[in-house]
């Protein structure tokens, strides 16, 4: 059933700090609204249980990318369009560009948010496989905290579960940059090109030399309640020449770390022999 | 029942007139569109944001209007298929869609044309990899959708050759 729409409530606070003042001043009583793309559609099926949103999504402290030698920090309100058209991001960080270019269509792009897509935290969400081995930090804000860091592979603690405070607002992102000889690898499998809900979708980033693995960051999506930082599978890889064995008792490996189920969009079994495969021709793609 | 809460006033641009409307601030773009400014040209398809049937303009960035609360509409510039065509003169993208047979029933048509429209302002000379991306998030159950496609690179070649 459709949504009454009178008994929504949403303001827009003229500036961040009032933002805040509000979200700290009964916590949990308001929630942030970025771009719209996933609570507009519970909205209009009618499943979207909390009332009262503040938009953030005029505020400048939550825009733009800053590119330093160490980071580039991205405002929790950049969109998809803005990480693809982004050049340094293009260029070191393709894991985020290829995920962001398969997030929705065109249209889902230009307004949905990276901190949407993270603060959000559904285990399905295209980017965060892309920043979680991209080591990515999150800055979470709040009136009476001021600001404070933490790792991105630890903000999810579950289904729809984070750290994050009720007073709390998603303020920034931030990746260290890295040398240029890592190497990339991102795939989403879903059941249409476009718009989709991936079944599976592996990111990994790995520095190789002759054709050993010095280092590794691998993550998945879609096979557990929160997307995985696949640590048990990088120890087994790290400090390994990449060949038919070693590849082997990567898909075990994999195949004990994660925890994927049967739902509406696939299922166990599908998923859990697709990512060995995506892990597969990664390495492959690695070794040669 | 819920409490019910105020209604907002939205001043905005739209396809050249100003505009304002009285909507409660949670209201669909796509509802006030098709509602209060009676611009039933923009269609709904899906309501949750798949088929871009209602996409529009919004500040030159193509959107699903069944996505945005009219509240985040508030001072934007908008451009609906009313908006596309120059009076009685059709956007170089309509002039192909009717030459190439790109439209069958209508109901997607309205978003294929702003989806292309879109695609050429950011990418005059697209191939046809980036238009079958560009219109990815446009579904039409008529065409086969290769009617469409060659609509839009019809409106690419007229561009060049009228440029």
């Amino acid at each position: 059933m459709r949504a009454f729409v009178p008994a929504y409530e949403l303001r827009a606070p003229p500036t961040l700090s009032a933002t805040l003042e509000l979200l700290g001043s009964e916590p949990g009583a308001w929630r942030a609204f970025a771009g719209g793309t996933d609570l507009m559609v519970l909205f209009e099926a009618g499943k979207l249980a909390h009332r009262k949103y503040l938009s953030i999504r005029h505020l400048p402290e939550l825009q733009g990318i800053e590119v330093t030698p160490a980071h580039v920090t991205l405002g929790a309100l950049t969109t998809y369009t803005e990480i693809q058209r982004h050049e340094t991001l293009r260029q070191e960080f393709p894991n985020l560009r290829a995920a962001a270019r398969e997030t929705g269509g065109v249209a889902i792009q230009n307004r949905g948010t990276l901190g949407g897509n993270v603060a959000n935290a559904s285990p399905a969400a295209d980017t965060p496989p892309a920043l979680i081995v991209y080591d990515a930090q999150l800055e979470l804000i709040s009136a009476a905290g001021g600001s404070r860091w933490l790792a991105y592979s630890e903000f999810h603690t579950g289904y729809k579960q984070t750290l994050m405070r009720p007073d709390e607002l998603l303020g920034r992102i931030r990746l260290p940059r890295r040398d240029e000889s890592w190497r990339h690898y991102y795939r989403k499998v879903g059941t249409r090109k476009a718009q989709a809900i991936s079944k599976t979708c592996l990111a990994g980033a790995v520095l190789v030399a002759g054709g050993r693995v010095r280092e590794i960051r691998l993550a998945v999506g879609s096979v557990a309640p929160t997307v995985v930082r696949c640590l048990q599978t990088e120890a087994v890889l790290r400090g390994r020449q990449l060949n038919a064995t070693v590849i082997h008792d990567a898909r075990e490996s994999l195949a004990r770390e994660i925890a994927p189920i049967d739902d509406v969009r696939s299922t166990a079994s599908y998923r859990l022999r697709v990512s060995q495969n995506l892990l597969e021709e990664m390495l492959t793609e690695f070794s040669a | 029942m819920s409490e019910n809460n105020s209604k907002v006033k939205i001043s905005c641009i739209v396809n050249g007139d100003p505009a304002v409307v009285e909507a409660y601030p949670m209201s669909r773009l796509l509802d006030v569109l098709r509602e209060e400014l009676r611009l039933t040209g923009t269609k709904e398809g899906c309501g949750e944001g798949e088929c871009g049937a209602c996409a529009v303009l919004l500040d030159g960035e193509l959107v699903n209007s069944c996505l945005v609360p009219v509240l985040q509409a508030e001072g934007a510039k908008m451009t609906t298929i009313e908006g596309v065509a120059s009076g009685e003169e059709l956007h170089a993208v309509q002039q192909a869609f009717v030459a190439a047979g790109g439209a069958q029933c209508g109901i997607c048509t309205p978003g294929m044309v702003l989806a292309a429209v879109s695609l050429l302002e950011h990418n005059p000379q697209p191939n046809e990899a980036d238009i079958r991306h560009a219109l990815a998030g446009n579904l039409c159950r008529c065409t086969g959708y290769m009617k469409i496609f060659e609509s839009v690179l019809l409106a690419c070649r007229e561009g060049r050759e009228g440029a």
